[in-house]
C-alpha cells in the first residue's frame, strides 16, 4: 500500500535578498508560512515546484518541505523548516525584524 | 605587514569587476543559478537559511585598524551592524542583499582584503597562530612565510578544480596555537641540530566526519623547500584524491588508504621533478615579504601604571590574570581580547566594537590586530603601562570579559541559526552554558576548559578537539547533541571520545554541568586541568554522572 502523502508548501530563498519565501496559492510568493499554499496531493505538488522551478530569476533552490495545517495557516513539521520560518535565535533579525 | 603590491591590486579589482558583471547577468536573468552558484562561491558568497553570507579572508589572521574600520564600514553599510568571526580567522556577514555584493568586494579592495578562494576546493585561507609575532615561545614570525603561501595558492593553476578543499595552518612556536595537527598541511617551525629554523611538515590532520590526527611526513624541511614540498604534497594528493566520494576526498583519507610511507614516497618523487623550477625567485619574494614584517618601534617605559592598577582594581585584575599572555619583549603584553561575553554570540563584535579595537590598534597596540580561531581578537603588541587604559575603553564598549581559555570562551559554528548545512543549532547552547557557569561562579574555580560546538558533522567548531566537545544533529526531527570529552587541539592533539548516547536540547546545559561537577570531584587539586584529570582518571566516572548505573548498557545501545 502506497503511504500518505505528507502535506507540502514550496518554498525557497529570494534571488535578492536571500530571504526565505513561499508559494502562494494565487501564484505569488510571500515571506510568511502560515500564508503558504498547502499542497496535500503529490501530483499537484510537483506541477507546484515545476512552476516555481520555472522562476530562475526570482527564487533559488525551490524544494518541497512537509507542513501541516494550523488554526492561522501552515505549519512547518521539522525544526530546520521552522528556523527558516522564523529567523536566527541569537538577534531578532531577518523574518522577525518585519513582523516586531 | 604585507601590503598589496600595484598586481594584488590591479588582480582583486579585476576580480570584482568580473563578479560585478556576472551579478548584473545573474539578475537579469541570463545566467541560471546553475551557472551562478561556482561564480559566487569563488567569491565567497554562499546563500544560507535567512539570507546569502560573504566570508571575507584575513589572511593568517593578521589586520591593522583600517582594515578593522573597513570592516565595521561593511557591517554597517550593507549588513546588520556586525560581523561573525570564524574558527579560520574569517569574518562572515549574515545579511548582505545580492545586489550590494560587488560594492562590498569593492570596499575591501581598497583596504587590500578579498574574499576569493574562501569556498571551493581550492587551498583557503592559510591560518596561523595568532599570537605570531608576540610570542615569547616563538622561533621565527610565520607570517612571512603564510603570506608567501597565499600568493602561491591565489589562482594557482593546478589547484583551482581539487578533489575538496585544502587547509593550511602554520605555527612558529613549539606551543601550538593554530590547531596544526588538525589541517590538510600542518607546519610547525622547528630548528635542527645545527640550530636552524625549519618545518615540521604535518599531513593529513582534519576534522569533520572522519578525524584525524596529522602525521609527520616530514620531520625537518629546510625553510628555502617549503613550497616545492607543499606543491609536491598538493599536486600528489590532487591526483590521487578520490573524486568519486567527497567524503572520502580529503588527503587525511588519502593518506590512511595509501599509507603514510607510500604517501610520502610519491611526494618525494614528485618533489625532486619541481625541486628544480623553483631556481630561488620564492626565495626572493620571501624576503622582500620578510622586511615588511618586522617588528614595530617596541619603546621602553617602566610598568608602575600597570602594578598599580593590577594592585588596586581588581576587575583589572581579573582580566589581567585570565587575557594577558606572556609577550617576547619585555614591558609588553599580548593582550585577548574576548568575544564571547556571557550570554552573546560567540565571534560576534558589532561595528561599534571593531572601531573601539581598531582605535585601541592605532593608540596603544603598534597598529596591529589579530582574529584567534577560538573567535577572539588579538592586540599583539601592548606596553604594560597602557594596559590599564585600554582596560577601561573596553570595558565601555562591552569587549572586557575576563574569560579567555575559561569554560565560556566557547567555540560555536554559527550551526542551525544561519547555516544551510547545519543539523543542530550551536549558538544558543554556547550562549546558556556560558550564562549558567556565570551565575554558578564556578568559571575561574573550573580553570582552563575548552569547549567547543558544531552544529553538524562537518565540525567548523572543532568539537573532536574540545576539552568538552558538543555536536548537534537531526535525531528522527529533534535536536540532539552527543558530547565528547579529551579531545585536544595543541601538539599534544587528540580526538575526543564519545560519552554515550546524545541529549536533547534542553537537556545539554545540565549534562555538561554533571561532568564539571565530576571533574572538581575527582581532580587532585586545583592545579589539575580538566584534560588532565580527564587523562588520568578515563572517561568512566564521567559516563557514570551522564548516564548513571546503566551506563554500559547505554552506551553498547548507541
Amino acid at each position: 500500500m502506497a503511504r500518505a502523502f505528507t502535506p507540502k508548501v514550496v518554498t525557497a530563498n529570494d534571488l535578492i535578498e536571500g530571504d526565505v519565501i513561499y508559494l502562494t496559492e494565487t501564484d505569488q510568493w510571500t515571506r510568511h508560512h502560515n500564508e503558504a499554499e498547502l499542497i496535500e496531493d503529490e501530483a499537484h505538488a510537483q506541477l507546484r515546484l515545476l512552476f516555481a522551478s520555472g522562476q530562475p530569476a526570482k527564487v533559488v533552490g525551490a524544494y518541497l518541505a512537509d507542513a501541516k495545517a494550523g488554526p492561522d495557516g501552515p505549519e512547518p513539521v521539522h525544526f530546520r523548516e521552522a528556523f527558516r520560518a522564523k529567523g536566527p535565535s541569537n538577534y531578532a533579525h531577518g523574518k522577525q525584524e518585519t513582523r516586531a | 605587514m604585507y601590503t598589496y603590491s600595484e598586481y594584488d591590486d590591479a588582480y582583486v579589482r579585476r576580480r570584482v569587476a568580473e563578479f560585478a558583471q556576472q551579478v548584473e547577468r545573474r539578475i537579469d536573468g541570463s545566467l541560471t543559478e546553475d551557472e551562478f552558484k561556482p561564480l559566487r562561491l569563488m567569491n565567497g558568497l554562499y546563500l544560507q537559511l535567512h539570507a546569502y553570507m560573504l566570508r571575507v579572508a584575513i589572511p593568517y589572521g593578521t589586520l591593522d585598524s583600517a582594515k578593522m574600520d573597513q570592516l565595521a564600514y561593511i557591517a554597517e553599510k550593507w549588513d546588520k551592524g556586525y560581523g561573525h568571526f570564524t574558527t579560520r580567522q574569517n569574518i562572515q556577514y549574515n545579511w548582505p542583499k545580492l545586489p550590494d555584493v560587488p560594492a562590498i568586494l569593492e570596499a575591501l579592495a581598497d583596504v587590500g582584503m578579498h574574499a576569493i578562494q574562501t569556498s571551493g576546493n581550492t587551498i583557503r585561507n592559510v591560518t596561523a597562530d595568532h599570537f605570531a609575532g608576540a610570542a615569547a615561545d616563538e622561533i621565527e614570525d610565520p607570517r612571512p612565510v603564510a603570506e608567501l603561501l597565499r600568493q602561491w595558492s591565489t589562482d594557482h593553476p593546478e589547484f583551482q578544480f581539487m578533489p575538496r578543499k585544502f587547509k593550511i595552518a602554520i605555527t612558529g612556536s613549539p606551543n601550538d596555537r593554530a590547531v596544526t595537527k588538525a589541517h590538510d598541511i600542518g607546519l610547525r617551525m622547528v630548528r635542527n641540530e645545527a640550530g636552524e629554523p625549519g618545518f615540521e611538515v604535518i599531513v593529513g590532520g582534519g576534522l569533520g566526519r572522519t578525524p584525524m590526527v596529522g602525521k609527520v611526513i616530514n620531520e625537518f624541511l629546510p625553510k628555502a623547500d617549503l613550497l616545492p614540498y607543499c606543491e609536491a604534497i598538493v599536486s600528489v594528493w590532487n591526483t590521487l584524491g578520490r573524486r568519486d566520494n567527497k567524503y572520502k576526498a580529503r588527503i587525511k583519507i588519502t593518506v590512511a588508504e595509501n599509507g603514510l610511507d607510500t604517501f610520502r614516497a610519491l611526494v618525494e618523487e614528485r618533489f625532486a621533478e619541481i625541486r628544480p623550477e623553483f631556481t630561488g625567485v620564492d626565495q626572493e619574494i620571501l624576503a622582500s615579504i620578510e622586511k615588511e614584517f618586522t617588528a614595530p618601534a617596541f619603546r621602553n617605559a617602566t610598568a608602575e601604571a600597570f602594578d598599580a592598577a593590577y594592585g588596586a582594581d581588581p576587575v583589572f585584575r581579573s582580566w589581567a590574570d585570565t587575557n594577558l599572555a606572556e609577550h617576547r619583549v619585555d614591558g609588553y603584553a599580548i593582550v585577548t581580547i574576548s568575544l564571547k561575553a556571557h550570554g552573546q554570540t560567540p565571534g560576534d563584535a558589532s561595528a561599534d566594537q571593531m572601531r573601539v579595537m581598531a582605535d585601541l590598534a592605532r593608540r596603544y597596540g603598534h597598529d596591529e590586530l589579530r582574529i584567534s580561531h577560538e573567535q577572539n581578537v588579538i592586540l599583539p603588541h601592548v606596553h604594560k603601562s597602557d594596559l590599564p587604559l585600554v582596560h577601561a575603553e573596553l570595558l565601555r564598549a562591552g569587549l572586557a570579559t575576563a574569560n579567555v581559555g575559561l569554560i565560556s570562551d566557547i567555540i560555536a559554528c554559527p550551526g542551525m541559526d544561519y547555516c544551510a548545512l547545519a543539523t543542530a543549532r550551536s549558538i544558543p547552547v554556547a550562549e546558556q552554558i556560558a550564562t549558567r557557569f556565570d551565575e554558578l561562579k564556578l568559571e575561574h574555580e573550573i580553570g582552563e576548559m575548552k569547549i567547543k560546538i558544531s552544529g553538524c558533522i562537518n565540525a567548523c567548531g572543532h568539537h573532536h578537539v574540545g576539552h568538552i566537545g558538543i555536536l548537534g544533529l537531526d535525531r528522527a526531527g529533534v535536536e540532539n547533541y552527543q558530547i565528547t570529552l579529551g579531545g585536544d587541539g595543541t601538539e599534544t592533539a587528540a580526538i575526543g571520545e564519545r560519552t554515550g548516547p546524545g541529549f536533547a536540547y534542553d537537556e545539554i546545559v545540565p549534562a555538561i554541568e554533571k561532568i564539571v561537577e565530576t571533574y572538581l570531584k575527582e581532580r587532585e587539586s586545583a592545579e589539575e586541568r580538566f584534560l588532565d584529570c580527564y587523562r588520568r582518571v578515563g572517561i568512566n566516572p564521567f559516563k557514570l554522572a551522564l548516564y548513571g548505573e546503566d551506563a554500559k548498557g547505554r552506551a553498547r545501545a548507541a
